[in-house]
Protein backbone atom coordinates (compact mmCIF):
# COMPACT_ATOMS: atom_id res chain seq x y z
CA UNK A 1 0.00 0.00 0.00
CA UNK A 2 2.80 2.47 0.85
CA UNK A 3 5.18 1.66 -2.19
CA UNK A 4 1.75 2.51 -4.51
CA UNK A 5 1.53 5.74 -2.53
CA UNK A 6 4.67 6.98 -3.26
CA UNK A 7 4.51 6.15 -6.98
CA UNK A 8 1.33 7.57 -7.96
CA UNK A 9 1.58 11.43 -7.70
CA UNK A 10 3.75 11.74 -11.45
CA UNK A 11 0.95 9.63 -13.60
CA UNK A 12 -1.91 10.39 -11.54
CA UNK A 13 -1.70 14.36 -12.07
CA UNK A 14 -2.80 14.08 -15.76
CA UNK A 15 -5.81 12.29 -15.16
CA UNK A 16 -7.16 13.98 -12.11
CA UNK A 17 -7.36 17.08 -14.27
CA UNK A 18 -9.70 15.55 -16.91
CA UNK A 19 -12.81 15.94 -14.31
CA UNK A 20 -12.15 19.49 -13.79
CA UNK A 21 -11.75 20.76 -17.13
CA UNK A 22 -14.97 18.83 -18.06
CA UNK A 23 -16.51 20.66 -15.29
CA UNK A 24 -15.36 24.04 -16.41
CA UNK A 25 -15.95 23.22 -20.44
CA UNK A 26 -19.83 22.87 -19.08
CA UNK A 27 -19.79 26.28 -16.89
CA UNK A 28 -18.41 28.05 -20.15
CA UNK A 29 -20.89 25.94 -22.77
CA UNK A 30 -24.41 27.07 -20.07
CA UNK A 31 -22.79 30.08 -20.27
CA UNK A 32 -22.66 30.78 -23.47
CA UNK A 33 -26.20 29.30 -23.92
CA UNK A 34 -27.06 32.06 -21.27
CA UNK A 35 -25.55 34.75 -23.19
CA UNK A 36 -26.66 33.80 -26.07
CA UNK A 37 -30.63 32.74 -25.45
CA UNK A 38 -32.50 34.93 -27.75
CA UNK A 39 -30.40 33.11 -30.85
CA UNK A 40 -30.72 29.82 -29.79
CA UNK A 41 -34.41 29.22 -28.06
CA UNK A 42 -36.53 27.64 -30.21
CA UNK A 43 -39.48 30.10 -29.33
CA UNK A 44 -40.38 32.42 -26.98
CA UNK A 45 -40.31 31.76 -23.30
CA UNK A 46 -43.23 33.57 -22.61
CA UNK A 47 -45.85 32.48 -25.55
CA UNK A 48 -48.15 30.11 -24.29
CA UNK A 49 -50.76 27.56 -26.36
CA UNK A 50 -53.35 26.76 -24.26
CA UNK A 51 -53.97 23.98 -27.05
CA UNK A 52 -50.65 22.37 -26.04
CA UNK A 53 -50.25 22.54 -22.38
CA UNK A 54 -48.32 19.82 -20.63
CA UNK A 55 -47.93 17.96 -23.85
CA UNK A 56 -44.95 15.33 -23.52
CA UNK A 57 -41.24 15.96 -25.28
CA UNK A 58 -41.80 15.50 -28.88
CA UNK A 59 -44.93 16.98 -29.65
CA UNK A 60 -46.20 19.11 -32.25
CA UNK A 61 -48.71 21.54 -32.00
CA UNK A 62 -49.55 24.50 -34.24
CA UNK A 63 -46.01 23.93 -36.22
CA UNK A 64 -43.87 23.86 -33.31
CA UNK A 65 -42.06 21.26 -31.92
CA UNK A 66 -41.87 20.62 -28.55
CA UNK A 67 -38.99 19.05 -28.10
CA UNK A 68 -38.68 18.35 -23.92
CA UNK A 69 -42.92 19.05 -23.67
CA UNK A 70 -44.31 21.95 -22.60
CA UNK A 71 -45.81 23.14 -19.24
CA UNK A 72 -49.36 24.02 -17.77
CA UNK A 73 -49.70 26.75 -19.86
CA UNK A 74 -48.16 25.56 -23.25
CA UNK A 75 -44.83 26.84 -22.90
CA UNK A 76 -42.15 25.33 -24.76
CA UNK A 77 -39.59 23.83 -21.80
CA UNK A 78 -36.38 23.79 -23.82
CA UNK A 79 -36.71 27.70 -24.32
CA UNK A 80 -37.48 28.43 -21.18
CA UNK A 81 -34.69 26.41 -19.77
CA UNK A 82 -32.36 28.22 -22.32
CA UNK A 83 -33.42 31.94 -20.70
CA UNK A 84 -33.53 30.22 -17.04
CA UNK A 85 -29.79 29.38 -17.54
CA UNK A 86 -29.60 33.40 -17.74
CA UNK A 87 -31.49 33.91 -14.12
CA UNK A 88 -28.99 31.53 -12.38
CA UNK A 89 -26.11 32.98 -13.62
CA UNK A 90 -26.61 36.21 -13.48
CA UNK A 91 -28.13 35.81 -10.23
CA UNK A 92 -25.07 33.61 -9.04
CA UNK A 93 -22.39 35.53 -10.74
CA UNK A 94 -23.64 39.02 -9.30
CA UNK A 95 -24.40 37.33 -5.84
CA UNK A 96 -20.99 35.96 -5.23
CA UNK A 97 -19.20 38.97 -6.63
CA UNK A 98 -20.95 41.27 -4.17
CA UNK A 99 -20.52 38.86 -1.16
CA UNK A 100 -16.83 38.30 -2.13
CA UNK A 101 -16.03 42.03 -2.37
CA UNK A 102 -17.90 42.94 0.60
CA UNK A 103 -16.71 40.14 2.43
CA UNK A 104 -12.77 40.46 1.23
CA UNK A 105 -12.90 43.56 2.09
CA UNK A 106 -13.87 43.30 5.63
CA UNK A 107 -12.13 40.07 6.20
CA UNK A 108 -9.09 41.61 5.06
CA UNK A 109 -9.63 44.95 7.61
CA UNK A 110 -10.15 42.62 10.25
CA UNK A 111 -7.20 40.28 10.08
CA UNK A 112 -4.99 43.39 9.68
CA UNK A 113 -6.00 46.18 12.04
CA UNK A 114 -6.58 43.35 14.51
CA UNK A 115 -7.99 45.25 18.04
CA UNK A 116 -11.12 46.57 18.46
CA UNK A 117 -11.84 46.35 14.55
CA UNK A 118 -11.04 42.69 14.44
CA UNK A 119 -13.20 41.52 17.38
CA UNK A 120 -16.05 43.67 16.18
CA UNK A 121 -15.89 42.76 12.72
CA UNK A 122 -15.30 39.11 13.58
CA UNK A 123 -18.69 38.73 16.00
CA UNK A 124 -20.81 40.02 13.35
CA UNK A 125 -19.47 37.57 11.12
CA UNK A 126 -20.41 35.07 13.81
CA UNK A 127 -23.78 36.68 13.88
CA UNK A 128 -24.51 36.41 10.62
CA UNK A 129 -23.34 33.02 10.24
CA UNK A 130 -25.36 31.56 13.38
CA UNK A 131 -28.97 32.31 11.44
CA UNK A 132 -29.32 29.54 9.00
CA UNK A 133 -28.20 30.50 5.66
CA UNK A 134 -31.76 29.45 3.80
CA UNK A 135 -33.76 31.35 7.00
CA UNK A 136 -31.56 34.60 6.72
CA UNK A 137 -32.45 34.76 3.01
CA UNK A 138 -36.38 33.83 3.51
CA UNK A 139 -36.68 36.52 6.42
CA UNK A 140 -35.04 39.10 4.23
CA UNK A 141 -37.02 38.45 1.44
CA UNK A 142 -40.00 38.52 3.22
CA UNK A 143 -38.61 42.33 4.13
CA UNK A 144 -37.21 43.18 0.96
CA UNK A 145 -39.62 41.71 -1.12
CA UNK A 146 -38.89 39.24 -4.07
CA UNK A 147 -37.54 40.24 -7.28
CA UNK A 148 -34.37 40.17 -9.72
CA UNK A 149 -31.88 42.65 -7.72
CA UNK A 150 -33.38 41.66 -4.41
CA UNK A 151 -32.35 38.01 -4.88
CA UNK A 152 -28.93 39.09 -5.67
CA UNK A 153 -28.80 41.62 -2.40
CA UNK A 154 -30.21 39.08 0.03
CA UNK A 155 -27.88 36.27 -0.97
CA UNK A 156 -24.74 38.65 -0.87
CA UNK A 157 -25.90 39.83 3.11
CA UNK A 158 -26.40 35.98 3.84
CA UNK A 159 -23.19 34.46 2.32
CA UNK A 160 -20.54 37.33 2.79
CA UNK A 161 -19.52 36.40 5.53
CA UNK A 162 -18.15 32.82 4.21
CA UNK A 163 -15.60 35.05 1.84
CA UNK A 164 -14.85 37.31 5.10
CA UNK A 165 -13.89 34.49 7.60
CA UNK A 166 -11.04 32.95 4.87
CA UNK A 167 -9.96 36.45 3.88
CA UNK A 168 -9.45 36.95 7.83
CA UNK A 169 -7.48 33.85 8.18
CA UNK A 170 -5.29 34.46 4.83
CA UNK A 171 -4.49 37.98 6.09
CA UNK A 172 -3.45 36.58 9.68
CA UNK A 173 -1.07 34.19 8.42
CA UNK A 174 -0.24 36.95 5.52
CA UNK A 175 0.29 39.74 7.93
CA UNK A 176 2.88 38.53 9.67
CA UNK A 177 5.60 37.83 6.71
CA UNK A 178 9.05 40.30 6.22
CA UNK A 179 7.53 41.76 3.04
CA UNK A 180 4.51 42.78 4.26
CA UNK A 181 6.15 43.99 7.87
CA UNK A 182 8.56 45.95 5.81
CA UNK A 183 5.66 47.79 3.33
CA UNK A 184 4.25 48.80 6.45
CA UNK A 185 7.84 50.18 8.30
CA UNK A 186 8.32 52.31 4.87
CA UNK A 187 5.18 54.07 5.37
CA UNK A 188 3.18 52.27 3.41
CA UNK A 189 -0.85 53.13 4.42
CA UNK A 190 -3.50 50.07 5.15
CA UNK A 191 -5.05 50.34 1.56
CA UNK A 192 -1.97 50.08 -0.36
CA UNK A 193 -0.32 47.27 2.08
CA UNK A 194 -3.82 45.04 1.69
CA UNK A 195 -4.00 46.10 -2.19
CA UNK A 196 -0.71 45.24 -3.38
CA UNK A 197 0.58 42.83 -0.88
CA UNK A 198 -2.21 40.69 0.91
CA UNK A 199 -4.70 40.81 -1.81
CA UNK A 200 -2.18 39.27 -4.23
CA UNK A 201 -0.90 36.70 -1.91
CA UNK A 202 -4.39 35.20 -0.38
CA UNK A 203 -6.24 35.54 -4.22
CA UNK A 204 -5.75 31.42 -4.45
CA UNK A 205 -8.20 30.99 -1.37
CA UNK A 206 -10.35 33.58 -2.10
CA UNK A 207 -10.81 32.30 -5.57
CA UNK A 208 -11.88 28.51 -4.18
CA UNK A 209 -14.24 29.98 -1.85
CA UNK A 210 -16.06 32.03 -4.84
CA UNK A 211 -16.19 29.06 -6.91
CA UNK A 212 -17.52 26.68 -4.53
CA UNK A 213 -19.77 29.53 -3.47
CA UNK A 214 -21.17 29.91 -6.73
CA UNK A 215 -22.18 26.49 -6.91
CA UNK A 216 -24.22 27.63 -3.53
CA UNK A 217 -25.46 30.77 -4.37
CA UNK A 218 -27.41 28.93 -7.69
CA UNK A 219 -28.37 26.05 -4.95
CA UNK A 220 -29.87 29.32 -2.93
CA UNK A 221 -31.58 31.58 -5.94
CA UNK A 222 -33.36 28.13 -7.14
CA UNK A 223 -34.46 27.21 -3.70
CA UNK A 224 -35.75 30.94 -3.24
CA UNK A 225 -37.68 30.69 -6.50
CA UNK A 226 -38.94 26.88 -5.63
CA UNK A 227 -40.41 28.65 -2.75
CA UNK A 228 -41.75 31.50 -4.92
CA UNK A 229 -39.23 34.36 -3.25
CA UNK A 230 -37.17 34.49 -5.77
CA UNK A 231 -37.49 35.54 -9.46
CA UNK A 232 -40.95 36.30 -10.42
CA UNK A 233 -43.22 34.64 -13.03
CA UNK A 234 -43.70 34.99 -16.36
CA UNK A 235 -39.48 35.39 -16.01
CA UNK A 236 -38.56 31.79 -16.41
CA UNK A 237 -35.95 30.16 -13.49
CA UNK A 238 -35.32 26.77 -13.12
CA UNK A 239 -36.39 26.98 -8.97
CA UNK A 240 -39.74 28.39 -10.08
CA UNK A 241 -40.33 26.07 -13.45
CA UNK A 242 -39.33 23.20 -10.48
CA UNK A 243 -42.16 24.35 -8.36
CA UNK A 244 -44.57 24.01 -11.00
CA UNK A 245 -43.47 20.20 -11.79
CA UNK A 246 -43.74 19.74 -7.88
CA UNK A 247 -47.64 20.61 -8.99
CA UNK A 248 -47.82 18.33 -11.86
CA UNK A 249 -45.64 15.46 -10.91
CA UNK A 250 -48.33 12.66 -11.34
CA UNK A 251 -49.09 14.18 -14.24
CA UNK A 252 -46.00 15.55 -16.29
CA UNK A 253 -43.09 13.98 -15.21
CA UNK A 254 -40.79 15.94 -17.34
CA UNK A 255 -41.46 19.92 -15.98
CA UNK A 256 -39.87 18.93 -12.70
CA UNK A 257 -37.18 16.77 -14.15
CA UNK A 258 -35.57 18.79 -16.90
CA UNK A 259 -35.07 21.90 -15.02
CA UNK A 260 -33.49 19.67 -11.84
CA UNK A 261 -31.44 18.24 -14.11
CA UNK A 262 -30.01 21.66 -15.13
CA UNK A 263 -29.34 22.94 -11.86
CA UNK A 264 -27.70 19.24 -10.88
CA UNK A 265 -25.15 19.65 -13.98
CA UNK A 266 -24.19 23.18 -13.06
CA UNK A 267 -23.77 23.25 -9.30
CA UNK A 268 -21.95 20.16 -9.93
CA UNK A 269 -19.60 21.08 -12.47
CA UNK A 270 -18.96 24.14 -10.20
CA UNK A 271 -18.71 21.37 -7.23
CA UNK A 272 -15.97 19.65 -8.92
CA UNK A 273 -14.03 22.95 -10.73
CA UNK A 274 -13.94 24.46 -6.73
CA UNK A 275 -12.76 20.63 -5.05
CA UNK A 276 -9.85 20.84 -7.83
CA UNK A 277 -9.05 24.31 -7.15
CA UNK A 278 -9.19 23.83 -3.61
CA UNK A 279 -6.65 20.67 -4.11
CA UNK A 280 -4.63 22.82 -6.42
CA UNK A 281 -4.55 25.83 -5.12
CA UNK A 282 -4.73 25.90 -1.08
CA UNK A 283 -3.76 22.67 0.08
CA UNK A 284 -3.58 23.64 3.92
CA UNK A 285 -6.97 25.11 3.64
CA UNK A 286 -9.31 21.72 3.07
CA UNK A 287 -11.69 22.43 4.95
CA UNK A 288 -13.76 19.46 6.25
CA UNK B 1 -11.23 23.99 31.40
CA UNK B 2 -13.06 26.40 33.57
CA UNK B 3 -11.76 29.31 32.17
CA UNK B 4 -12.64 27.84 28.84
CA UNK B 5 -15.99 27.06 29.40
CA UNK B 6 -16.39 30.32 30.85
CA UNK B 7 -15.49 32.02 27.65
CA UNK B 8 -16.76 30.11 24.89
CA UNK B 9 -20.22 30.60 26.81
CA UNK B 10 -19.77 34.12 26.81
CA UNK B 11 -19.17 34.05 23.07
CA UNK B 12 -22.37 32.32 22.45
CA UNK B 13 -24.56 34.92 24.35
CA UNK B 14 -22.94 37.62 22.87
CA UNK B 15 -24.18 35.92 19.34
CA UNK B 16 -27.54 35.15 19.95
CA UNK B 17 -27.54 39.16 21.77
CA UNK B 18 -26.09 39.99 17.89
CA UNK B 19 -28.73 37.69 16.62
CA UNK B 20 -31.65 39.36 18.42
CA UNK B 21 -30.25 42.70 17.63
CA UNK B 22 -30.14 42.03 14.05
CA UNK B 23 -33.48 40.64 13.80
CA UNK B 24 -34.82 43.75 15.59
CA UNK B 25 -33.47 46.13 12.89
CA UNK B 26 -34.19 44.07 9.92
CA UNK B 27 -38.02 44.58 10.73
CA UNK B 28 -37.37 48.33 11.11
CA UNK B 29 -35.09 48.31 7.34
CA UNK B 30 -38.32 49.03 5.47
CA UNK B 31 -39.47 51.28 8.20
CA UNK B 32 -43.16 50.38 9.57
CA UNK B 33 -43.30 47.00 10.93
CA UNK B 34 -46.77 47.57 10.67
CA UNK B 35 -46.72 47.33 7.20
CA UNK B 36 -45.20 43.92 6.68
CA UNK B 37 -48.01 42.87 9.55
CA UNK B 38 -51.45 44.74 7.82
CA UNK B 39 -52.70 43.37 4.18
CA UNK B 40 -52.61 46.43 1.70
CA UNK B 41 -55.90 47.24 1.65
CA UNK B 42 -55.59 48.44 5.55
CA UNK B 43 -56.76 52.06 6.70
CA UNK B 44 -55.22 54.29 8.14
CA UNK B 45 -57.39 53.40 11.87
CA UNK B 46 -56.27 49.95 11.38
CA UNK B 47 -52.32 50.97 11.14
CA UNK B 48 -52.75 53.12 14.51
CA UNK B 49 -54.86 50.46 16.23
CA UNK B 50 -52.17 48.08 15.39
CA UNK B 51 -49.13 49.93 16.23
CA UNK B 52 -50.68 50.61 19.80
CA UNK B 53 -51.48 47.23 20.27
CA UNK B 54 -47.97 46.01 19.24
CA UNK B 55 -46.35 49.49 21.11
CA UNK B 56 -44.68 50.72 18.18
CA UNK B 57 -45.40 54.28 19.08
CA UNK B 58 -43.00 54.22 21.77
CA UNK B 59 -39.39 55.09 21.23
CA UNK B 60 -37.17 52.74 19.92
CA UNK B 61 -34.92 52.03 22.81
CA UNK B 62 -37.09 51.08 24.79
CA UNK B 63 -38.99 49.17 22.10
CA UNK B 64 -35.44 47.41 21.79
CA UNK B 65 -35.34 46.57 25.59
CA UNK B 66 -39.10 45.21 25.83
CA UNK B 67 -38.36 42.72 22.98
CA UNK B 68 -34.72 41.45 24.44
CA UNK B 69 -36.80 41.08 27.71
CA UNK B 70 -39.43 39.17 26.45
CA UNK B 71 -36.67 36.57 24.24
CA UNK B 72 -35.11 36.57 27.87
CA UNK B 73 -38.79 34.99 28.87
CA UNK B 74 -39.30 32.84 25.94
CA UNK B 75 -42.13 35.34 24.80
CA UNK B 76 -41.58 35.71 21.31
CA UNK B 77 -44.77 37.76 20.57
CA UNK B 78 -48.22 36.67 19.03
CA UNK B 79 -49.00 35.35 16.01
CA UNK B 80 -51.31 37.76 13.87
CA UNK B 81 -53.27 35.37 11.66
CA UNK B 82 -53.93 32.77 14.63
CA UNK B 83 -54.02 34.77 17.55
CA UNK B 84 -51.89 32.36 19.79
CA UNK B 85 -48.35 33.05 21.19
CA UNK B 86 -45.64 32.42 18.74
CA UNK B 87 -44.26 29.88 21.43
CA UNK B 88 -46.99 27.85 21.30
CA UNK B 89 -47.29 27.61 17.67
CA UNK B 90 -43.86 26.53 17.15
CA UNK B 91 -44.16 24.05 19.76
CA UNK B 92 -46.78 22.36 17.55
CA UNK B 93 -44.85 21.99 14.69
CA UNK B 94 -41.03 21.23 16.00
CA UNK B 95 -41.74 17.15 16.51
CA UNK B 96 -42.15 16.96 12.78
CA UNK B 97 -39.05 19.28 12.29
CA UNK B 98 -36.93 17.06 14.54
CA UNK B 99 -38.21 13.81 13.32
CA UNK B 100 -37.52 14.74 9.91
CA UNK B 101 -33.93 16.21 10.71
CA UNK B 102 -33.59 13.20 12.64
CA UNK B 103 -34.18 10.42 10.00
CA UNK B 104 -32.26 12.65 7.46
CA UNK B 105 -29.08 12.77 10.03
CA UNK B 106 -29.32 8.60 10.32
CA UNK B 107 -29.19 8.77 6.27
CA UNK B 108 -26.93 11.63 6.06
CA UNK B 109 -24.20 10.23 9.01
CA UNK B 110 -24.98 6.38 8.56
CA UNK B 111 -23.90 6.87 4.60
CA UNK B 112 -21.71 9.67 5.34
CA UNK B 113 -19.22 8.14 8.14
CA UNK B 114 -19.23 4.44 6.25
CA UNK B 115 -18.24 6.05 2.57
CA UNK B 116 -15.64 8.38 4.15
CA UNK B 117 -14.08 5.78 6.40
CA UNK B 118 -13.79 3.13 3.67
CA UNK B 119 -12.81 6.37 0.97
CA UNK B 120 -10.22 6.77 3.67
CA UNK B 121 -8.89 3.39 4.34
CA UNK B 122 -9.03 2.42 0.73
CA UNK B 123 -8.16 6.03 -0.96
CA UNK B 124 -6.00 3.71 -3.02
CA UNK B 125 -8.45 1.33 -4.44
CA UNK B 126 -9.72 1.49 -7.81
CA UNK B 127 -13.59 1.60 -6.32
CA UNK B 128 -12.28 4.82 -4.28
CA UNK B 129 -13.02 6.86 -7.05
CA UNK B 130 -16.35 6.18 -8.35
CA UNK B 131 -17.45 6.74 -4.67
CA UNK B 132 -16.33 9.91 -4.53
CA UNK B 133 -18.38 10.87 -7.43
CA UNK B 134 -21.01 9.89 -5.90
CA UNK B 135 -20.78 12.01 -2.83
CA UNK B 136 -19.88 14.98 -5.10
CA UNK B 137 -23.29 14.05 -7.11
CA UNK B 138 -25.48 14.03 -3.70
CA UNK B 139 -23.96 16.92 -2.57
CA UNK B 140 -24.75 19.04 -6.20
CA UNK B 141 -28.46 17.72 -5.86
CA UNK B 142 -31.17 20.00 -4.45
CA UNK B 143 -33.02 18.55 -2.49
CA UNK B 144 -36.20 19.92 -4.17
CA UNK B 145 -35.36 17.88 -7.31
CA UNK B 146 -34.34 14.87 -5.49
CA UNK B 147 -37.37 15.06 -3.83
CA UNK B 148 -39.68 15.08 -6.56
CA UNK B 149 -37.22 12.71 -8.39
CA UNK B 150 -38.26 10.11 -5.17
CA UNK B 151 -41.98 11.46 -5.39
CA UNK B 152 -41.78 10.38 -9.40
CA UNK B 153 -40.51 6.69 -9.14
CA UNK B 154 -41.53 4.97 -5.85
CA UNK B 155 -44.98 7.36 -5.61
CA UNK B 156 -46.37 7.98 -8.72
CA UNK B 157 -43.97 4.99 -10.68
CA UNK B 158 -43.71 2.40 -8.44
CA UNK B 159 -46.70 3.11 -5.61
CA UNK B 160 -45.24 1.82 -3.02
CA UNK B 161 -45.01 5.01 -0.96
CA UNK B 162 -47.27 7.72 -0.60
CA UNK B 163 -46.13 10.66 -2.33
CA UNK B 164 -46.98 13.39 0.44
CA UNK B 165 -48.15 14.72 3.73
CA UNK B 166 -48.23 13.22 7.28
CA UNK B 167 -49.14 9.86 8.88
CA UNK B 168 -47.00 6.52 9.66
CA UNK B 169 -42.96 6.04 9.33
CA UNK B 170 -43.52 4.96 5.76
CA UNK B 171 -44.28 9.09 4.94
CA UNK B 172 -41.19 9.79 6.44
CA UNK B 173 -39.10 7.82 4.32
CA UNK B 174 -38.53 9.62 1.05
CA UNK B 175 -38.46 13.42 2.51
CA UNK B 176 -35.38 11.81 5.10
CA UNK B 177 -33.86 10.23 2.17
CA UNK B 178 -33.83 13.71 0.17
CA UNK B 179 -32.66 15.83 2.79
CA UNK B 180 -30.11 13.51 4.04
CA UNK B 181 -28.62 12.47 0.59
CA UNK B 182 -27.68 16.35 0.33
CA UNK B 183 -25.94 16.29 3.57
CA UNK B 184 -23.91 13.26 3.88
CA UNK B 185 -21.06 15.02 1.90
CA UNK B 186 -19.54 17.21 4.58
CA UNK B 187 -19.62 13.74 6.50
CA UNK B 188 -18.44 11.73 3.59
CA UNK B 189 -15.56 14.56 3.85
CA UNK B 190 -14.31 15.48 7.35
CA UNK B 191 -14.48 11.16 7.62
CA UNK B 192 -12.32 10.85 4.87
CA UNK B 193 -9.66 13.22 5.80
CA UNK B 194 -9.54 12.34 8.92
CA UNK B 195 -8.75 8.86 8.44
CA UNK B 196 -6.43 9.61 5.81
CA UNK B 197 -4.73 11.90 8.71
CA UNK B 198 -5.02 9.28 11.63
CA UNK B 199 -3.64 6.42 9.13
CA UNK B 200 -0.05 8.40 8.86
CA UNK B 201 0.75 8.63 11.92
CA UNK B 202 3.41 7.15 13.79
CA UNK B 203 1.09 4.89 16.41
CA UNK B 204 -0.26 3.23 13.29
CA UNK B 205 3.17 2.64 11.92
CA UNK B 206 4.29 0.96 15.10
CA UNK B 207 1.11 -1.00 15.13
CA UNK B 208 1.83 -2.09 11.77
CA UNK B 209 5.74 -2.97 12.88
CA UNK B 210 4.65 -5.12 15.92
CA UNK B 211 1.70 -7.21 13.27
CA UNK B 212 -1.31 -5.64 14.82
CA UNK B 213 -3.90 -7.11 12.01
CA UNK B 214 -4.87 -4.06 9.88
CA UNK B 215 -8.45 -3.85 10.19
CA UNK B 216 -7.60 -4.14 14.24
CA UNK B 217 -5.81 -1.07 13.68
CA UNK B 218 -8.80 0.82 11.88
CA UNK B 219 -11.08 -0.22 14.16
CA UNK B 220 -9.29 0.32 17.30
CA UNK B 221 -6.68 2.53 16.99
CA UNK B 222 -7.76 4.89 13.78
CA UNK B 223 -11.65 5.26 14.85
CA UNK B 224 -11.45 6.90 18.06
CA UNK B 225 -8.74 9.66 16.59
CA UNK B 226 -10.78 10.18 13.59
CA UNK B 227 -13.68 10.85 15.31
CA UNK B 228 -12.55 13.97 16.93
CA UNK B 229 -13.36 16.12 13.77
CA UNK B 230 -16.31 14.14 13.01
CA UNK B 231 -17.95 16.01 16.02
CA UNK B 232 -17.95 19.02 15.28
CA UNK B 233 -18.93 18.81 11.27
CA UNK B 234 -21.94 17.05 13.08
CA UNK B 235 -22.96 19.89 15.21
CA UNK B 236 -22.70 22.17 11.87
CA UNK B 237 -24.62 20.02 9.93
CA UNK B 238 -27.60 19.00 12.24
CA UNK B 239 -28.03 22.83 12.09
CA UNK B 240 -28.18 22.77 8.34
CA UNK B 241 -30.81 19.91 7.89
CA UNK B 242 -32.54 21.62 10.35
CA UNK B 243 -32.59 24.70 8.38
CA UNK B 244 -33.02 22.49 4.72
CA UNK B 245 -36.29 21.33 6.07
CA UNK B 246 -37.84 24.30 5.28
CA UNK B 247 -37.48 23.22 1.38
CA UNK B 248 -37.93 19.37 1.71
CA UNK B 249 -41.20 20.39 3.92
CA UNK B 250 -42.57 22.59 1.42
CA UNK B 251 -41.90 19.43 -1.43
CA UNK B 252 -43.67 16.68 0.91
CA UNK B 253 -46.37 18.82 2.40
CA UNK B 254 -44.42 17.66 5.75
CA UNK B 255 -46.41 19.82 8.47
CA UNK B 256 -43.01 20.87 10.68
CA UNK B 257 -41.49 24.62 10.66
CA UNK B 258 -40.56 24.76 7.58
CA UNK B 259 -44.53 24.80 6.16
CA UNK B 260 -45.31 26.56 8.76
CA UNK B 261 -42.95 29.68 7.85
CA UNK B 262 -43.88 29.73 4.01
CA UNK B 263 -47.35 29.33 5.21
CA UNK B 264 -46.91 32.38 7.55
CA UNK B 265 -44.70 34.42 4.95
CA UNK B 266 -48.04 33.95 2.51
CA UNK B 267 -50.03 35.47 5.51
CA UNK B 268 -47.88 38.19 6.30
CA UNK B 269 -47.69 36.56 9.62
CA UNK B 270 -44.04 37.97 10.43
CA UNK B 271 -44.00 37.17 14.25
CA UNK B 272 -44.22 34.02 13.22
CA UNK B 273 -41.33 34.13 10.53
CA UNK B 274 -39.06 36.20 13.04
CA UNK B 275 -39.68 33.29 15.84
CA UNK B 276 -38.53 30.07 13.16
CA UNK B 277 -34.92 32.42 12.49
CA UNK B 278 -34.79 33.32 16.14
CA UNK B 279 -35.36 29.40 16.57
CA UNK B 280 -32.93 28.26 14.30
CA UNK B 281 -30.05 30.37 15.11
CA UNK B 282 -30.64 29.71 19.14
CA UNK B 283 -30.18 25.90 17.95
CA UNK B 284 -26.76 26.40 15.69
CA UNK B 285 -25.52 28.31 18.13
CA UNK B 286 -26.01 25.62 21.45
CA UNK B 287 -25.22 22.99 18.94
CA UNK B 288 -21.58 24.69 18.08
CA UNK B 289 -21.24 24.79 21.69
CA UNK B 290 -21.80 21.83 22.88
CA UNK B 291 -19.68 20.14 19.57
CA UNK B 292 -16.54 22.47 20.70
CA UNK B 293 -17.16 21.21 24.57
CA UNK B 294 -17.35 17.99 23.34
CA UNK B 295 -14.12 18.22 21.15
CA UNK B 296 -12.38 19.95 23.75
CA UNK B 297 -13.20 17.11 26.44
CA UNK B 298 -12.19 14.51 23.73
CA UNK B 299 -9.10 16.47 23.05
CA UNK B 300 -7.25 18.38 25.98
CA UNK B 301 -4.93 20.33 22.91
CA UNK B 302 -7.92 22.07 22.34
CA UNK B 303 -8.80 24.08 25.38
CA UNK B 304 -5.21 25.05 26.36
CA UNK B 305 -4.89 26.71 23.13
CA UNK B 306 -8.28 28.62 23.79
CA UNK B 307 -7.76 29.44 27.20
CA UNK B 308 -3.92 30.74 26.45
Amino acid sequence: MSVQAVAAPGTARSRLWVGPGCALLIILALLAIAVMAPLIAPYSPETQNLLGRLKPPGFASRGRVYWLGSDELGRDLLSRLVWGARVSLLVATASVLLSAVVGTILGMLAGYRRGTVEVVLMRIVDVFLSIPAILFAIILVAVLGPGLTNVVVVLALTRWPRHARVAYAQTLAVSVQPYVRLARFMGAGTVRVLVLHVLPNILGALVVVMTLEFGQMVLFEAGLSFLGLGVQPPTPSWGAMLSTGRDYVSTAWWIATFPGLCLFVLVLAANILGDALRDRLDPEQRRG
Amino acid sequence: MKRFLVRRFGQAVVTIFGVLTLVFFLQRLTGDPVYLLLPDAATQEDIDALRHALGLDRPLAVQYFSFIADFVRLDLGRSVAQKLPVTTILASRIPFTLALAGGALLVAGGLGLTIGALLGAFHRHRLALPLGWFVVAAQSMPTFWSGILLILVFAVGLGWLPPSSSGGPEHLIMPALALGLFSLANFARVTRNSVVEELSRQYVRTARARGVPPRRILLRHVARNAAIPVITVAGLEISNLLAGAVIVETVFAWPGLGQLTMQSILARDFPIVQGVVLLGACVTVILNLAADILYSVVDPRIRLQVAR
